[in-house]
């Protein structure tokens, strides 16, 4: 039996969710007395190093085709089942949460999202996830044989102390996808909002989107990824994907910087599990000061060019 | 054009999220529970593909008959027909379990991206594989000409086009559409239109919340004075080291 890693490939690497999710896999792995292994959809030339980052085993499927969630996870799901899969462990991000459900159905495996910590065995099988987009917390016992675990990105280290390892190849088949693929666009070189470690996100208060440029600036100086409030994306002043809150993306970087944003109690549910938070906004009883660790009452046209000089010398 | 559209019923966005019963139930005092938002997107556009195809929506909710009155809501944004499987819905896969019993014979399925509750976001995957018929999770467009749908998705870090026949499994995500607001007619229609209630099937538990749990509250926040926010900076390198 073992415990497999589902790892996603992007620009002909591994993401780095990927790699903290075998270093979690290993961790899981060896409290059970079972080896880790990590499935890699294809062979690229990094492949070997993914034991590095805790893996017994590295096993390619040979498939370079694109993702697709039916045909991905019959594959998948063929490869558990070879493998003995007793825990599977995938990124919560939008790829692996379309692939995680179909693969709970095929294995008849327990199915949790979001999870957030190893798992307490002392009594069942139990994960702590997010629930209610941020609010809260929720401990869930899972009570089928096999368990699935996609874990929430930017929450558990990467232990690369490993030595890397020869891959191997599995064969496994599965019928041709339904879906064709007509069209994929993905913006290169720049990190996904979920997996960025730093986050420059601004609101309202920049009055219009000729003004963000200041934030980009910001954001580029800081290695950051950029967010926006739900009013600025509903506007159409920023893309619906940089939408952070209860109903927009749930995210945890390690820094997240809020500039001009009123910190509603729907914004904070997305952005309150990032390690520190910094709140830039005129008005000193903004309800995100409530939230951050760092404030600054003051007027963002004049203090982040400050920060960004302050960045540059 | 014969549509199915799942319906969660959650907490008011607002909603100060409290426990009790030493933090194993969620307590709904004084909370007011809506439509899923995204579930209001997922009907919304179900309602204009059917309108532009001749067809009709159902909407389904797996919940107890207090979420009664959020299905009329949904009845009342112009859904054709309403089927309510009657049980606490305890996790996703139990959910799924119980539409996929009334599943068969739709040309589209919509759920919502996640229920802003217990944001699973899994229902869609797992009806897929449930009626072995592709899905889609988080769409902002949805397109349909001769018997084939068309989609934008969101994937990690950008956008997928896709296409697929009938049928097939699709979540909203955000920009999918304006969430439709009721008008009179369609509330006064709404109290005469068919609301189904049947027994939930038996299945096998696959998991079981045990407790919850706040955040921790936050200790304070220290202000920088805005004359010199340089300090900001130099926290942020030297102190904490995250820049
Ligand atoms: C169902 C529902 C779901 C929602 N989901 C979300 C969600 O997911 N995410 C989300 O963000 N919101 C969400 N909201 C909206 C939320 O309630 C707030 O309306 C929103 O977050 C406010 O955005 P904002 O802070 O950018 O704008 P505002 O509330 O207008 O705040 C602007 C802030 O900028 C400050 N400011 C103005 N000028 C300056 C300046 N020159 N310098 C510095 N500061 C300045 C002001 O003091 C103010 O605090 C939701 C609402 C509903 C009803
Ligand atoms: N109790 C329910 N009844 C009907 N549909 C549901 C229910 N719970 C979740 N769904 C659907 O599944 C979607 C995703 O929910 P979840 O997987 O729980 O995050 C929701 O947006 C709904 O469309």
């Amino acid at each position: 039996m073992s415990v497999i890693v589902f790892t996603e490939i992007d620009n002909q690497q591994y993401k780095k969710s990927s790699l903290e999710a075998i270093s979690y896999g290993k961790k899981v792995a060896q409290n059970f007395g079972l080896s880790c292994i990590a499935l890699s959809l294809d062979t690229l030339s990094d492949t070997a190093t993914l034991g590095k980052y805790g893996a017994d085993r590295v096993i390619s499927l040979g498939q370079n085709t694109a993702f697709t969630s039916d045909n991905t996870a019959q594959l998948v799901a063929e490869a558990c089942k070879q493998l003995e899969a007793q825990i599977v462990v995938i990124s919560n991000t939008y790829t692996g949460k379309s692939l995680a459900p179909r693969l709970a159905v095929t294995l008849d495996a327990s199915l949790a999202t979001n999870v957030i910590s190893m798992p307490d065995t002392s009594a069942g099988f139990k994960v702590k996830r997010g629930v209610f987009s941020g609010k809260a917390f929720a401990y869930t016992d899972l009570t089928k044989n096999i368990k699935l675990l996609a874990i929430t990105p930017n929450t558990f280290d990467i232990d690369s102390s490993g030595n890397d390892i020869t891959p191997e190849t599995l064969s496994v088949t599965a019928e041709a996808s339904k879906i064709s693929i007509d069209k994929s666009d993905k913006v290169v070189g720049k990190v996904p909002l979920t997996e960025a470690e730093i986050v420059v996100s601004a609101g309202r208060g920049m009055k219009g989107p000729e003004n963000w440029n200041m934030v980009e600036e910001l954001a580029d100086l800081m290695g950051a990824a950029t967010a926006c409030s739900k009013p600025v994306s509903d506007m159409g002043w920023r893309p619906h994907a940089e939408h952070v809150g209860q109903t927009g993306i749930t995210i945890k970087p390690n820094l997240y910087v809020a500039i001009g944003i009123s910190g509603a109690i729907q914004h904070l549910a997305g952005v309150s599990s990032s390690k520190t938070i910094v709140a830039i906004n005129k008005d000193p009883e903004a309800p995100f000061f409530k939230a951050a660790d760092y404030g600054i009452v003051g007027d963002a046209f004049e203090i982040v060019p400050q920060l960004i000089q302050a960045l540059k010398n | 054009m014969k549509v199915l559209v799942c319906m969660s019923v959650v907490p008011d966005t607002t909603t100060k999220i409290a426990f009790t019963d030493n933090n194993t139930q969620f307590n709904k005092d004084g909370v007011q529970f809506i439509i899923n938002p995204y579930d209001e997107l997922a009907i919304t556009r179900g309602l204009e593909l059917a309108e532009a195809n001749s067809g009709s929506v159902t909407v389904v909710h797996v919940g107890p008959a207090e979420n009664e009155a959020s299905i009329r809501k949904a009845l009342s944004m112009g859904v054709n027909e309403a089927i309510r499987i009657d049980a606490l819905a305890h996790d996703a896969q139990f959910v799924a379990e119980q539409i996929a019993e009334i599943a068969q014979g739709y040309d589209l399925i919509l759920t919502g991206r996640e229920s802003i509750d217990y944001n699973g976001g899994a229902v869609c995957g797992l009806l897929g594989a449930l009626l072995n018929i592709p899905s889609v999770n988080v769409v902002t467009e949805i397109n349909y000409s001769d018997g084939t749908f068309s989609f934008t998705r969101d994937i990690d870090g950008g956008r997928e086009m896709l296409s697929c026949k009938a049928p097939v499994v699709a979540s909203a995500q955000k920009d999918l559409c304006e969430p439709r607001i009721p008008n009179m007619r369609g509330i006064m229609a709404a109290r005469t239109k068919p609301l189904q209630v049947i027994a939930a099937k038996e299945t096998t538990q696959a998991s079981q919340y045990v407790a919850y749990e706040s955040p921790a509250p936050k200790s304070g926040v220290k202000l920088i004075d805005p004359s010199n926010s340089q300090e900001l900076i130099n926290i942020l390198r030297n102190e904490l080291k995250v820049i």
